[in-house]
């Protein structure tokens, strides 16, 4: 009885674990798209600064940046959802 | 004084006409309009994959990537309007929240049942995330003359087809 009792405890103990190693790993990974994103942003707000006539490009070349910067991110999440219990 | 009150207004004038430009909006429609093209594709390879399952979990998949197109560049043409101060902290707190809704969406169909296949989702998602973007870039301008879309090459109509007409 007391080994049953182990062994779900156990069971049930790398099922929280793997959540818990989930969910840190999702968060690990937007760290560095974010950091991405906020150089991808702050370079194209300097350009629509400093040329305001080519905001239009510069928004272009960001939206795009960021979500290949997002990919990043998404690979994080593809990770998440494949060992979240 | 007059001709640096005539560059001034000049500025303001152009930098008002480039936030009505919306690059990011024309292309997240035509990322979307691809993700119908493709979607056939991805649903069809997870029903033969994983059945009814995959074949739904890769559509809720591609649902989630136009999704994330079309919010993302939402949040960038609004804040644009505001200021460029406005965007800076839009896109970064959008970027959060949308992966925040995203791992809640996540969490959820894992939790609901076992008609939610985890890896047609996973590789839908990744493909069509990456895939559309590649596709995309080819289509791009990002000239002084076309911010956002490549025009369509415009069809010579010769003056016998035109009389046909």
């Amino acid at each position: 009885m007391l080994n049953v009792l182990a062994q779900t405890a156990a069971g049930e103990m790398v099922e929280g674990l793997k959540a818990i190693g989930a969910g840190l790993g999702y968060g690990l990974a937007a760290i560095g798209p974010g950091i991405g994103i906020g150089t991808v942003v702050g370079n194209a707000i300097s350009a629509m600064a400093r040329q305001p006539e080519s905001a239009g490009m510069a928004r272009t070349t960001m939206f795009l940046g960021i979500a290949f910067t997002e990919a990043l991110a998404l690979i994080g999440f593809v990770v998440f959802i494949l060992l979240l219990p | 004084m007059a001709g640096g009150r005539l560059s001034m207004s000049g500025t303001s004038a152009l930098v008002a006409d480039h936030t009505q430009v919306t690059p990011e909006r024309d292309i997240a429609r035509d990322l979307a309009r691809r993700a119908l093209w493709v979607a056939p594709a991805f649903v069809l390879v997870g029903a033969v994959g994983w059945g009814v399952t995959g074949a739904a979990s890769a559509a809720i998949a591609l649902v989630l990537v136009v999704a994330n197109f079309l919010i993302g560049a939402a949040i960038i043409t609004r804040a644009v309007s505001i200021s460029l101060n406005a965007l800076y902290g839009a896109v970064l707190f959008g970027y959060l929240v949308r992966l925040g809704v995203l791992g809640v969406i996540a969490v959820v169909l894992k939790g609901s049942g076992d008609w939610f296949a985890a890896v047609p989702f996973a590789i839908t998602l990744l493909v069509t995330h990456l895939g559309l973007l590649a596709w995309e870039t080819r289509h791009v301008s990002a000239s002084l003359a076309f911010p956002g879309l490549a025009p369509q090459p415009v069809q010579q109509v010769t003056p016998e087809e035109n009389h046909a007409k």
